[in-house]
Protein backbone atom coordinates (compact mmCIF):
# COMPACT_ATOMS: atom_id res chain seq x y z
CA UNK A 1 0.00 0.00 0.00
CA UNK A 2 2.84 2.20 0.68
CA UNK A 3 4.82 1.23 -2.26
CA UNK A 4 1.46 1.89 -4.27
CA UNK A 5 0.72 5.60 -2.60
CA UNK A 6 4.62 6.41 -2.99
CA UNK A 7 4.26 5.28 -7.01
CA UNK A 8 1.15 7.26 -7.24
CA UNK A 9 3.13 10.56 -5.83
CA UNK A 10 6.10 10.21 -7.85
CA UNK A 11 3.72 9.98 -11.12
CA UNK A 12 1.52 12.64 -9.89
CA UNK A 13 4.85 14.87 -9.11
CA UNK A 14 6.19 13.76 -12.56
CA UNK A 15 2.60 14.97 -14.27
CA UNK A 16 2.65 18.33 -12.18
CA UNK A 17 6.43 19.28 -13.18
CA UNK A 18 5.96 18.39 -16.83
CA UNK A 19 3.57 21.95 -17.42
CA UNK A 20 2.63 24.70 -16.26
CA UNK A 21 -0.49 26.14 -16.59
CA UNK A 22 -0.06 29.37 -19.21
CA UNK A 23 -1.48 29.32 -22.78
CA UNK A 24 1.07 28.38 -25.31
CA UNK A 25 3.60 31.05 -26.89
CA UNK A 26 1.55 33.76 -29.41
CA UNK A 27 3.00 32.02 -32.08
CA UNK A 28 3.83 28.27 -30.64
CA UNK A 29 1.65 26.68 -32.94
CA UNK A 30 0.23 29.96 -34.91
CA UNK A 31 1.99 30.19 -38.81
CA UNK A 32 3.24 33.30 -39.64
CA UNK A 33 1.51 36.04 -42.32
CA UNK A 34 3.81 36.10 -44.73
CA UNK A 35 4.44 32.65 -45.95
CA UNK A 36 7.99 33.68 -46.87
CA UNK A 37 9.32 34.77 -43.56
CA UNK A 38 6.94 31.47 -42.54
CA UNK A 39 9.01 28.86 -44.71
CA UNK A 40 12.06 30.41 -43.25
CA UNK A 41 10.84 30.34 -39.70
CA UNK A 42 9.67 26.23 -40.27
CA UNK A 43 12.80 25.39 -42.05
CA UNK A 44 14.72 27.14 -39.29
CA UNK A 45 12.63 25.09 -36.51
CA UNK A 46 13.13 21.77 -38.45
CA UNK A 47 17.18 22.13 -37.25
CA UNK A 48 17.07 22.54 -33.85
CA UNK A 49 16.95 20.54 -31.03
CA UNK A 50 14.14 20.78 -28.49
CA UNK A 51 16.19 20.99 -25.40
CA UNK A 52 14.21 19.01 -22.89
CA UNK A 53 13.08 16.04 -25.36
CA UNK A 54 16.78 15.77 -27.43
CA UNK A 55 15.93 13.68 -29.69
CA UNK A 56 13.36 15.73 -31.62
CA UNK A 57 13.47 19.05 -33.44
CA UNK A 58 11.15 22.21 -31.81
CA UNK A 59 9.21 21.71 -34.70
CA UNK A 60 8.17 17.91 -34.30
CA UNK A 61 8.00 18.17 -29.97
CA UNK A 62 4.96 18.85 -28.30
CA UNK A 63 7.16 19.68 -25.27
CA UNK A 64 6.38 23.65 -23.92
CA UNK A 65 9.16 24.79 -23.91
CA UNK A 66 9.63 24.01 -27.69
CA UNK A 67 6.79 25.79 -28.09
CA UNK A 68 8.41 28.53 -26.04
CA UNK A 69 11.37 28.34 -28.43
CA UNK A 70 8.81 28.07 -31.71
CA UNK A 71 7.64 31.62 -30.75
CA UNK A 72 10.86 32.76 -30.30
CA UNK A 73 12.43 31.61 -33.65
CA UNK A 74 9.36 33.15 -35.60
CA UNK A 75 8.98 36.71 -33.42
CA UNK A 76 12.29 36.80 -34.37
CA UNK A 77 12.09 35.71 -37.93
CA UNK A 78 8.67 38.56 -38.55
CA UNK A 79 10.91 41.07 -36.74
CA UNK A 80 13.50 40.72 -40.37
CA UNK A 81 16.43 38.80 -38.65
CA UNK A 82 17.63 36.25 -40.52
CA UNK A 83 17.47 32.58 -39.94
CA UNK A 84 21.25 32.04 -39.33
CA UNK A 85 21.51 34.91 -37.25
CA UNK A 86 18.59 33.06 -34.76
CA UNK A 87 20.67 29.72 -34.92
CA UNK A 88 24.19 31.64 -34.51
CA UNK A 89 22.14 33.17 -30.88
CA UNK A 90 20.69 30.40 -29.70
CA UNK A 91 24.09 28.21 -30.34
CA UNK A 92 25.66 30.58 -28.39
CA UNK A 93 23.72 29.91 -25.47
CA UNK A 94 23.46 26.06 -25.78
CA UNK A 95 26.45 25.39 -27.63
CA UNK A 96 26.36 23.63 -31.29
CA UNK A 97 24.29 20.74 -29.23
CA UNK A 98 21.33 22.46 -29.98
CA UNK A 99 21.39 23.03 -33.90
CA UNK A 100 20.78 19.47 -35.92
CA UNK A 101 23.42 21.31 -39.14
CA UNK A 102 26.57 20.48 -37.10
CA UNK A 103 29.07 23.13 -38.35
CA UNK A 104 32.55 22.18 -39.85
CA UNK A 105 35.35 22.35 -37.71
CA UNK A 106 38.43 20.07 -36.52
CA UNK A 107 35.83 18.04 -34.19
CA UNK A 108 33.40 17.22 -37.02
CA UNK A 109 36.10 16.44 -40.11
CA UNK A 110 35.09 12.99 -39.61
CA UNK A 111 31.85 13.26 -39.82
CA UNK A 112 31.69 15.58 -42.95
CA UNK A 113 34.30 13.17 -44.40
CA UNK A 114 32.49 9.63 -43.35
CA UNK A 115 30.55 9.17 -46.62
CA UNK A 116 33.53 10.42 -49.46
CA UNK A 117 35.51 7.86 -47.25
CA UNK A 118 32.65 5.53 -48.09
CA UNK A 119 31.86 5.95 -51.30
CA UNK A 120 36.02 5.69 -51.87
CA UNK A 121 35.94 2.60 -50.13
CA UNK A 122 32.55 1.36 -52.33
CA UNK A 123 34.86 2.49 -55.59
CA UNK A 124 37.37 0.60 -54.59
CA UNK A 125 35.95 -2.61 -54.03
CA UNK A 126 33.63 -2.37 -57.24
CA UNK A 127 36.43 -1.57 -58.93
CA UNK A 128 38.21 -4.62 -58.24
CA UNK A 129 34.81 -6.55 -58.27
CA UNK A 130 34.46 -5.37 -62.14
CA UNK A 131 38.10 -5.86 -63.32
CA UNK A 132 37.98 -9.34 -62.22
CA UNK A 133 35.06 -10.36 -64.84
CA UNK A 134 36.70 -8.14 -67.77
CA UNK B 1 40.52 -13.74 -50.83
CA UNK B 2 42.43 -13.91 -47.76
CA UNK B 3 41.16 -15.90 -45.16
CA UNK B 4 41.53 -13.58 -42.37
CA UNK B 5 38.94 -11.30 -44.28
CA UNK B 6 36.43 -13.66 -43.12
CA UNK B 7 36.73 -12.66 -39.68
CA UNK B 8 36.35 -8.61 -40.58
CA UNK B 9 32.75 -8.87 -40.17
CA UNK B 10 32.65 -10.64 -36.81
CA UNK B 11 35.12 -8.05 -35.52
CA UNK B 12 32.83 -5.11 -36.70
CA UNK B 13 29.94 -6.72 -35.03
CA UNK B 14 31.74 -7.14 -31.42
CA UNK B 15 33.06 -3.56 -32.22
CA UNK B 16 29.62 -2.30 -32.46
CA UNK B 17 28.05 -4.71 -29.56
CA UNK B 18 30.86 -3.29 -27.11
CA UNK B 19 30.09 0.65 -28.06
CA UNK B 20 26.10 -0.60 -27.65
CA UNK B 21 27.31 -2.54 -24.07
CA UNK B 22 29.59 0.86 -23.14
CA UNK B 23 26.56 3.11 -23.76
CA UNK B 24 24.28 0.59 -21.11
CA UNK B 25 27.49 0.68 -18.52
CA UNK B 26 28.42 4.49 -18.77
CA UNK B 27 25.05 6.68 -20.32
CA UNK B 28 25.97 9.54 -22.14
CA UNK B 29 25.65 12.56 -19.60
CA UNK B 30 23.09 14.83 -21.10
CA UNK B 31 23.04 17.35 -19.09
CA UNK B 32 22.79 20.81 -21.07
CA UNK B 33 25.21 23.46 -19.93
CA UNK B 34 24.82 27.32 -20.84
CA UNK B 35 27.83 28.44 -22.75
CA UNK B 36 27.26 32.03 -21.29
CA UNK B 37 29.69 30.94 -17.80
CA UNK B 38 32.53 33.56 -17.90
CA UNK B 39 30.26 35.68 -20.15
CA UNK B 40 28.09 39.18 -19.16
CA UNK B 41 24.52 38.00 -18.14
CA UNK B 42 22.25 39.12 -21.64
CA UNK B 43 20.41 42.25 -20.68
CA UNK B 44 16.79 41.60 -19.28
CA UNK B 45 13.94 43.34 -17.68
CA UNK B 46 11.34 41.63 -16.05
CA UNK B 47 8.03 43.07 -14.67
CA UNK B 48 6.83 41.93 -11.18
CA UNK B 49 4.61 38.89 -10.57
CA UNK B 50 3.67 39.98 -6.66
CA UNK B 51 3.37 43.00 -4.68
CA UNK B 52 5.97 42.51 -2.11
CA UNK B 53 8.82 41.46 -4.46
CA UNK B 54 10.16 43.90 -7.13
CA UNK B 55 10.84 42.72 -11.13
CA UNK B 56 13.90 41.17 -11.88
CA UNK B 57 16.76 43.69 -13.90
CA UNK B 58 19.98 41.93 -15.26
CA UNK B 59 21.87 44.84 -14.22
CA UNK B 60 22.95 45.88 -10.82
CA UNK B 61 21.94 43.99 -7.55
CA UNK B 62 25.52 43.50 -6.54
CA UNK B 63 26.37 39.85 -6.52
CA UNK B 64 23.81 37.12 -6.42
CA UNK B 65 22.02 33.79 -7.20
CA UNK B 66 19.73 33.73 -10.17
CA UNK B 67 17.13 31.27 -9.73
CA UNK B 68 15.32 29.87 -12.81
CA UNK B 69 12.21 28.24 -11.01
CA UNK B 70 8.63 28.21 -10.95
CA UNK B 71 5.70 27.29 -9.02
CA UNK B 72 4.22 24.39 -11.39
CA UNK B 73 7.87 22.46 -10.79
CA UNK B 74 8.01 20.01 -7.91
CA UNK B 75 11.89 19.74 -8.14
CA UNK B 76 11.30 23.69 -7.00
CA UNK B 77 9.41 22.98 -4.27
CA UNK B 78 12.15 20.78 -2.40
CA UNK B 79 14.97 23.29 -3.26
CA UNK B 80 13.21 26.27 -1.62
CA UNK B 81 14.88 24.88 1.51
CA UNK B 82 17.94 24.76 0.72
CA UNK B 83 17.67 28.38 -1.22
CA UNK B 84 16.65 29.30 2.66
CA UNK B 85 19.90 28.37 3.95
CA UNK B 86 21.52 29.87 1.59
CA UNK B 87 19.75 33.48 2.33
CA UNK B 88 20.83 33.15 5.51
CA UNK B 89 24.60 32.81 4.72
CA UNK B 90 24.13 36.57 3.00
CA UNK B 91 23.26 35.61 -0.48
CA UNK B 92 20.77 37.72 -2.53
CA UNK B 93 18.61 35.31 -4.61
CA UNK B 94 16.64 36.66 -7.35
CA UNK B 95 13.94 34.75 -8.66
CA UNK B 96 13.06 34.27 -12.75
CA UNK B 97 9.19 32.48 -12.21
CA UNK B 98 8.76 30.48 -15.50
CA UNK B 99 5.30 30.61 -17.38
CA UNK B 100 3.77 31.63 -13.63
CA UNK B 101 0.94 32.52 -12.41
CA UNK B 102 0.23 35.61 -9.52
CA UNK B 103 -1.93 32.97 -7.52
CA UNK B 104 -0.12 30.08 -8.09
CA UNK B 105 3.43 31.87 -7.22
CA UNK B 106 1.87 33.19 -3.92
CA UNK B 107 0.36 30.03 -3.02
CA UNK B 108 4.04 28.48 -3.15
CA UNK B 109 5.78 30.87 -1.56
CA UNK B 110 3.53 30.87 1.05
CA UNK B 111 3.56 26.92 1.91
CA UNK B 112 6.99 26.59 0.96
CA UNK B 113 8.88 29.50 1.88
CA UNK B 114 10.62 32.74 0.48
CA UNK B 115 13.61 33.04 0.27
CA UNK B 116 13.44 35.59 -2.86
CA UNK B 117 14.49 39.65 -2.93
CA UNK B 118 13.14 39.86 -6.53
CA UNK B 119 11.28 37.52 -8.50
CA UNK B 120 10.48 38.68 -12.68
CA UNK B 121 8.28 37.09 -14.18
CA UNK B 122 8.86 35.12 -17.69
CA UNK B 123 5.88 34.08 -18.90
CA UNK B 124 6.85 32.84 -22.37
CA UNK B 125 10.47 30.95 -20.82
CA UNK B 126 11.99 33.70 -22.82
CA UNK B 127 14.34 34.56 -20.35
CA UNK B 128 15.29 30.90 -19.46
CA UNK B 129 16.39 30.33 -23.08
CA UNK B 130 18.26 33.78 -22.97
CA UNK B 131 20.26 32.83 -20.22
CA UNK B 132 20.96 29.02 -21.61
CA UNK B 133 19.19 27.54 -19.47
CA UNK B 134 17.22 24.68 -20.64
CA UNK B 135 14.42 24.21 -17.71
CA UNK B 136 13.68 24.80 -13.95
CA UNK B 137 15.00 24.77 -11.47
CA UNK B 138 18.57 26.02 -12.31
CA UNK B 139 20.06 28.10 -10.79
CA UNK B 140 23.66 31.04 -11.66
CA UNK B 141 25.78 32.90 -9.76
CA UNK B 142 26.18 36.31 -10.94
CA UNK B 143 29.42 38.75 -9.53
CA UNK B 144 28.86 42.12 -8.85
CA UNK B 145 30.31 43.12 -12.41
CA UNK B 146 27.28 40.83 -14.09
CA UNK B 147 29.22 38.42 -15.18
CA UNK B 148 27.84 34.45 -14.71
CA UNK B 149 30.09 32.52 -12.60
CA UNK B 150 28.42 29.31 -11.81
CA UNK B 151 25.76 27.31 -13.07
CA UNK B 152 23.84 24.60 -11.15
CA UNK B 153 21.44 22.42 -13.39
CA UNK B 154 18.54 20.93 -11.47
CA UNK B 155 17.08 21.37 -7.69
CA UNK B 156 20.15 22.44 -5.51
CA UNK B 157 20.10 19.48 -2.81
CA UNK B 158 21.44 19.44 0.72
CA UNK B 159 24.57 17.81 -0.89
CA UNK B 160 25.03 20.62 -2.97
CA UNK B 161 25.44 23.46 -0.63
CA UNK B 162 28.88 23.28 -0.25
CA UNK B 163 29.55 23.63 -4.12
CA UNK B 164 27.20 26.65 -4.27
CA UNK B 165 28.92 28.38 -1.30
CA UNK B 166 32.11 28.21 -2.56
CA UNK B 167 31.14 29.25 -6.14
CA UNK B 168 29.42 32.48 -4.90
CA UNK B 169 32.16 33.33 -2.81
CA UNK B 170 34.87 32.85 -5.26
CA UNK B 171 32.74 35.31 -7.78
CA UNK B 172 32.91 37.87 -4.59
Amino acid sequence: MKRLAAFIFVLSASMASADSSLPPSRYADTQLADPRQEAKASALMQTLRCLVCQGQSIADSEAEVAGDMRGLVRERIQAGEEPEAVRTWLVERYGNWVSYRPPLAPVTWPLWAAPLVFLAGGAWLARGRFRRRG
Amino acid sequence: MKRWLLWLPLILFLLVLGLVALGLVKPANRTVRSQLLGKAMPAMTLPAILLGHPGFHSSGGGPRLVNVFASWCVPCAVEVGQLAELRKKGIAIDGIAVRDRPDDLARFLSRYGDPYRAIGSDSESRSMIALGSSGVPESFIVDARGIIRYQHVGAIGPQDLGDVLRAYEAAQ
